[in-house]
């Protein structure tokens, strides 16, 4: 059912863990399934001013597909500038994993969804702007991690 | 790697003696049971001599032994059979909330159909109260089914009380017996049951066989017409060497194999109860399945537990949401009270006669090994 790329990232998850004094932490639960992700960033600038992810961790509650989303996504966005790490989608992380069974698609939305939350927590702390599309994309999260961890 | 198989409650392996005593009929005696040549009356003579042990079994009447493709053929066949045939007397009928997927869509549709049901709630154990049963028979109740033991969590229900609560009221018992058959004694008169589903492949037969016990004068409506096989109630070729396998698992299930289940599982639940902090056991402590433990690991997901065992050679299975069908957390768990987050993170071992109690001890070992990585992954674990 699952892909070998899935199944790799399942069972060796990259960057798993906490970051102590993350710049920014993203939280997204999925209330059909009940798992919940987070995602901690660490950011610094490059030669170009731009800042960048230098360090992502993750920490999931859920399926074999949430967690290899998980390990997925923070090997795309390391290294990405905040808009680069914005623009991965939740195709990415499937394409990236070689697909995934229809029913697993939306452990793939969490990974998405839990990294711009975290870029949002980042950009809130520091006063930063924050484009309204993000603004839009981070109240819908916290009403599904509501119901989640109601649900919980 | 050494493979090691705990999830007997989904299917077993066919016994080798069931293999051989099923061979002759697929390239010898192949016959078709309806067939006057003596080919077909070879057939017929192993089908009725199948029929017959089957029905002492259980201590029914070899004619009251229809034979049909297995558990869900059945229950639908006495759902459906029941409810239709009895029309005129009445259009209610229970059932309990912790049934097998094959009732409770059963009664969904016949709800379609105009019949009202009554799911009755559960314990914290999975026993279903006399006493609301009681309370829910009213007088245009034609039929109570509630399964003998359940699938996920193993608990036996009290089913001779609920027989005779049913007799007193002239109610027709159905049970599902399908995990339960060979594993708990079934006398079927003792019991005051009037059809009861039982299968060949969750005891060392082959899969796709099973059968209806339909005491006599229970009125059923037949679902598959055809050439009138098994006295019109349920038509189509009979699968012979399917039938004589499950035949010969019955003559072979032996008290001895119970006792051995029942000790590995007792192995099993005190050794994870004991070495994994945060763990806890669903379903009765002791009026359970010889076969059946089901645990909750606190912080960790069912999917993820049961494909890291099987990366390690362990085959079990969980009663969570991320298992392939369907996302939300199993019907069985949330009724007997698990909060979502609990039955997420549930995981059903199901010991079978040939399994070990060494097994046993590598099985505790990696679940440790195992719950402990995940919970190094999960948000809430360490
Ligand atoms: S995240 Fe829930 S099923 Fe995968």
């Amino acid at each position: 059912m699952y892909t070998e790329e899935v199944m790799k990232q399942f069972m060796h998850p990259k960057n798993m863990g906490e970051i102590k004094n993350a710049d920014g932490i993203g939280k997204a639960g999925n209330f059909i399934c009940g798992d919940i992700m987070w995602i901690f960033i660490k950011v610094e600038k490059n030669k170009k001013e731009e800042v960048i992810l230098k360090d992502i961790k993750f920490k999931t509650l859920g399926c074999a597909a949430a967690i290899a989303t998980s390990s997925m996504i923070t090997e795309l966005a390391k290294g990405e500038t905040l808009e680069g790490a914005l623009k991965i989608t939740k195709q990415d992380v499937a394409n990236a994993l070689g697909g995934l069974p229809p029913i697993k698609i939306h452990c793939s939305v969490l990974a998405a969804d839990a990294l711009s939350e975290a870029v949002y927590d980042y950009l809130s702390k520091n006063d930063l702007p924050i484009s309204r599309e993000l603004v839009k994309t981070h109240e819908r999260i916290g009403k599904e991690l509501e119901t989640t961890e109601k649900k919980a | 790697m050494k493979r090691i198989y705990l999830d007997h409650a989904a299917t077993t392996s066919v016994d080798p003696v069931v293999v051989e005593a099923m061979l002759n009929h697929f390239t010898k005696k192949f016959g078709n049971a309806s067939s006057i040549h003596q080919f077909g009356q070879e057939a017929k003579v192993a089908l009725e001599n199948s029929r017959e042990i089957i029905a002492k079994k259980i201590n029914a009447d070899s004619k009251e032994i229809v034979f049909t493709s297995g558990g869900t053929e059945s229950n639908n066949l006495a759902l459906k059979g029941v409810a239709f045939a009895n029309r005129n007397k009445g259009k209610h009928i229970i059932t309990s909330r912790i049934e097998h997927e094959c009732i409770l869509n059963s009664c969904k549709w016949l709800e379609k159909q105009g019949f009202e049901v009554t799911r009755l709630p559960v314990d914290q154990y999975g026993f279903v109260r006399l006493e609301d049963l009681e309370k829910a028979i009213r007088k245009d109740t034609i039929l109570v089914s509630v399964i003998h033991a359940n699938n996920e969590v193993g608990t036996i229900e009290p089913i001779e009380k609920i027989g005779k609560i049913c007799k007193e009221h002239d109610v027709h018992f159905h049970t599902d017996a399908c995990q339960s058959f060979t594993k708990v004694p079934l006398d079927v008169k003792k019991r005051n049951l009037d059809l009861v589903t039982i299968n060949s492949h969750k005891i060392y037969g082959p899969m796709g066989v099973g059968a209806l016990y339909i005491k006599e004068g229970v009125k059923i409506e037949t679902w598959q017409h055809g050439g009138g096989h098994e006295k019109d109630i349920r038509s189509g070729t009979e699968n012979v060497p399917g039938i004589v396998g499950f035949a010969k698992a019955v003559e072979i299930a032996k008290e001895h194999d119970i006792q051995r289940m029942a000790k590995l599982r007792d192995v099993l639940i005190k050794g994870v109860l004991e070495e994994i902090p945060n763990t806890k056991l669903n379903g009765h402590p002791t009026m359970r399945l010889c076969n059946n433990a089901n645990f909750s690991f606190k912080y960790i997901e069912g999917e993820s537990l049961v494909l890291r065992l099987d990366a390690r050679g362990i085959a079990c299975s969980t009663g969570s949401a991320c298992s392939s069908h369907t996302l939300g957390p199993s019907h069985v768990l949330l009724s007997i009270g698990l909060t979502p987050e609990d039955a997420h993170s549930s995981l059903r071992i199901t010991v079978g006669k040939g399994n070990t109690e060494e097994e046993m001890e590598y099985t505790i070992n990696t679940l440790r090994e195992e719950i402990k990585n995940l919970r190094k992954i999960s948000p809430f674990g360490d």
